[in-house]
């Protein structure tokens, strides 16, 4: 058994019984909304072929569609930054706010912002990031980190919230127990940033190459707040985000609500086109992040893990997540679609346990709007693993190479069952660490199967009589 | 019907009380059982692994072992399932056991009694890869005096997983303990599956709490007169 990676975490986060039971209970329920309002679009199934038809041509046609959203975005109005890695990217979106002389600014929720850690990289400059999601201000508050995809405190429950709110943001003050106690204490916080910080940052959900559109769908509507009060935005959007036409919307805002809030229509959707005079922020910054998504679209068969919009049911679906919760995974995408995105974003040798953390149920491809196949996608990056990175010499590729050879031969196999029932040899050995010591072992039969065939008196065939 | 009885590896050495139960299925309704002998394993194990060259290798072999049979049938989705995913399907005539009962025989009822309280847990490969639906419970409805119970959130993976279950033992534990809970709370007094791989796991974990639940392969109860 693995000492590192999530073999190990994933040891610690299940004695977290608080977690498991907080994880557990908010993913059963988004779980059941997703499948109630999936089960009443009678074209469901053609949405997710549109959705993946939509992705496939976005990526195959990927630095085309770029720069048709780079002209589209400056001829709005709008300034366009391209960005090859985390560094670069921070240092784009550091020079921008220091430049306007701002010391705080205010973010929307974003996942690419936590991936390329650009609040720590702001802190280092001397500017404060105050995250205005209600989950991520929660994270921020309780020096926490994400857990899920769209729902980043999820391992958190109403009362471990309240008596955070009350040590930080109420100041000692009893909020009681009401959720909506709660939500008023963050309001009053947040709502003083929002008319005070000038430069707001956020991530893009979709940009639309035709038109430079960005769109932001979010439920609480601080989002909105951030995208439009202050007088500078800076958005930081992953270069896979990219749609090529307005009209991809449609199918895009169907897929994603449902898949991920399980709500019909999520409750804001935002969307700009460059900046205008005397509306919203008066200048807007796109900031394009590879940071190794070019390396996973060389990849024919992993960059599928491009096309995920985020919309986290397969975390919600999947029994290793909703038991581990996402630290385990180390990542800011952690469940399915992380085990296949983090290796690659990174490299597999940095994370090369993560397409192992799967039993291979299939329910994340059940669920996926754009139709990710995230099985074959972990079979084939354990392979890559097994090729490129694995050495030829360790203890299980050793036993594999052996159990190999002696499938491979009616002789080798035969004798393999006789040492079984004997307690050792390369089938036993192969299967036994790990296993034993929580589950019983079946002891092994004095006959096989085979030797029982061969045992059989002739003309006991009921068919047609003749001998098998 | 002439029938290639593909019986897998795991079967073969552990289980061969459901290939006896799977030939005397067959040959009650009518078939002529055949098996070939230089049958080993699909290759799944490896190639779920990350062995691919070892896993498709064995996956061929087995696409050579059974080229000329008519029909072949297997007590176990999910080395069908691997086996069709990886192009050795061998067009069609590869099919998993409850596939062949009610697609290619025809029957739901085949002639069982078995009067004990089960209950099915219906495994990942049979419903999302292989999406052998309702089939189990059409052929267990049928079986005399049987008392079929539910068992709740039956489509939640049971954590076995293959190598999954010694890699990550513990998440693989903690998957696990969730369906025992679930299987004690049926009431069942054994639990069924059409494929043994997801038995090996469960079983292995109520022996070991002295549970008095049992396993049982789905053939072996339809198997019982």
């Amino acid at each position: 058994m693995s000492k590192t990676g999530f073999p190990a975490a994933a040891r610690v986060a299940l004695t977290d019984t608080q977690m498991r039971r907080n994880v557990g209970k908010a993913t059963d329920t988004i779980r059941t909304r997703r499948a109630a309002r999936v089960a009443e679009v009678p074209d469901w199934e053609d949405l997710r072929d549109a959705g993946a038809g939509i992705k496939a041509h976005a990526m195959a046609t990927m630095p085309e569609q770029l720069e048709a959203l780079e002209a589209s975005v400056t001829r709005a109005g709008g300034q366009v930054h391209w960005a090859g890695d985390a560094q670069e990217c921070n240092a784009i979106v550091a020079g921008i706010v220091r430049g306007h002389g701002a010391r705080e600014v205010i973010k929307v929720k974003s996942l690419a912002t936590d991936e390329i850690g650009l609040n720590d990289a702001l802190a280092a400059q001397g500017i404060e990031a105050f995250e205005t999601d209600l989950a991520e201000l929660i994270n921020q508050l309780g020096h926490d980190t994400s857990t899920h995809i769209l729902v980043p405190a999820i391992h958190r429950n109403r009362a471990e919230i309240k008596l955070l709110f009350e040590r930080t943001i109420a100041r000692g003050q009893d909020l009681g127990w009401e959720p909506q106690a709660l939500a008023e204490a963050a309001r009053r916080h947040l709502r003083e940033k929002f008319l005070s910080v000038p430069v707001a940052i956020s991530g893009a959900n979709f940009g639309v190459a035709d038109t430079g559109t960005i769109c932001v769908v979010e439920s609480e509507g601080n989002g909105r707040m951030c995208l439009t009060l202050p007088q500078v935005l800076i958005t930081v959007m992953g270069i896979e985000k990219v749609l090529p036409e307005w009209r991809d919307l449609e199918v895009c805002l169907q897929l994603l609500p449902r898949s991920s809030t399980g709500e019909r229509m999520n409750p804001y959707t935002s969307l700009w086109t460059g900046v205008r005079a005397d509306d919203g922020p008066q200048e807007f910054h796109l900031v394009l992040l590879d940071n190794g998504r070019t390396d996973v679209l060389a990849d024919e068969v992993g960059r599928q893990a491009l096309h995920c919009i985020r919309c986290s049911a397969c975390l919600n679906s999947c029994p290793v997540y909703s038991r581990v919760g996402g630290h385990a995974y180390e990542s800011v995408y952690p469940g399915p679609i992380g085990a296949i995105l983090t290796p690659q974003l990174r490299g597999l040798d940095k994370a090369p346990t993560l397409p192992y953390a799967s039993s291979l149920c299939g329910a994340c491809y059940e669920v996926c709007p754009v139709k990710i196949d995230i099985p074959s996608v972990l079979l084939h990056l354990r392979g890559r693993v097994v090729r490129e990175y694995k050495s030829k010499r360790s203890a299980e590729a050793l036993a594999m190479e052996t159990v190999g050879r002696v499938f491979a031969s009616q002789g080798l196999y035969e004798r393999a069952q006789k040492l079984a029932r004997l307690g050792h040899g390369p089938i036993v050995t192969a299967a036994l660490p790990g296993w034993s010591s929580m589950r019983g072992l079946p002891e092994v039969p004095e006959q096989t199967f085979r030797e029982w065939w061969r045992s059989r008196p002739p003309g006991r065939v009921s068919g047609d009589g003749s001998a098998p | 019907m002439r029938v290639a009885l593909f019986i897998t590896c795991f079967n073969d050495t552990l289980f061969p009380q459901t290939g006896r139960a799977v030939v005397t299925l067959l040959e009650r309704l009518g078939c002529e059982v055949e098996f070939p002998e230089a049958q080993t394993c699909c290759g799944q194990m490896h190639v779920n692994t990350g062995y691919q060259e070892r896993g498709l290798a064995l996956t061929r072999r087995f696409e050579r072992v059974f080229a000329d049979a008519d029909v072949v049938v297997s007590p176990s989705a999910s080395c069908v399932a691997h086996l069709r995913a990886h192009g050795a399907g061998l067009d069609g005539r590869l099919v998993e056991l409850t596939e062949f009962l009610i697609d290619r025989l025809g029957v739901e009822d085949v002639g069982a009694t078995f009067p004990h309280r089960v209950t099915l847990h219906p495994t990942c490969h049979s419903l999302r890869m292989m999406h052998i639906g309702d089939r189990p419970q059409r052929l267990l409805q049928h079986v005399r005096g049987i008392d079929l119970v539910e068992l709740e959130e039956a489509a939640v993976c049971c954590g076995f997983g293959g190598t999954f279950s010694v890699k990550n033992a513990d998440t693989s534990m903690a998957m696990l303990s969730d369906k025992l809970s679930h299987l004690l709370n049926s009431g069942a007094e054994i639990c069924t599956a059409a494929d043994n791989s997801c038995l090996l796991h469960i079983g292995g974990a109520l022996r070991h709490q002295r549970s008095g639940v049992r396993v049982m392969h789905l053939a072996e109860i339809l198997a019982a007169t």
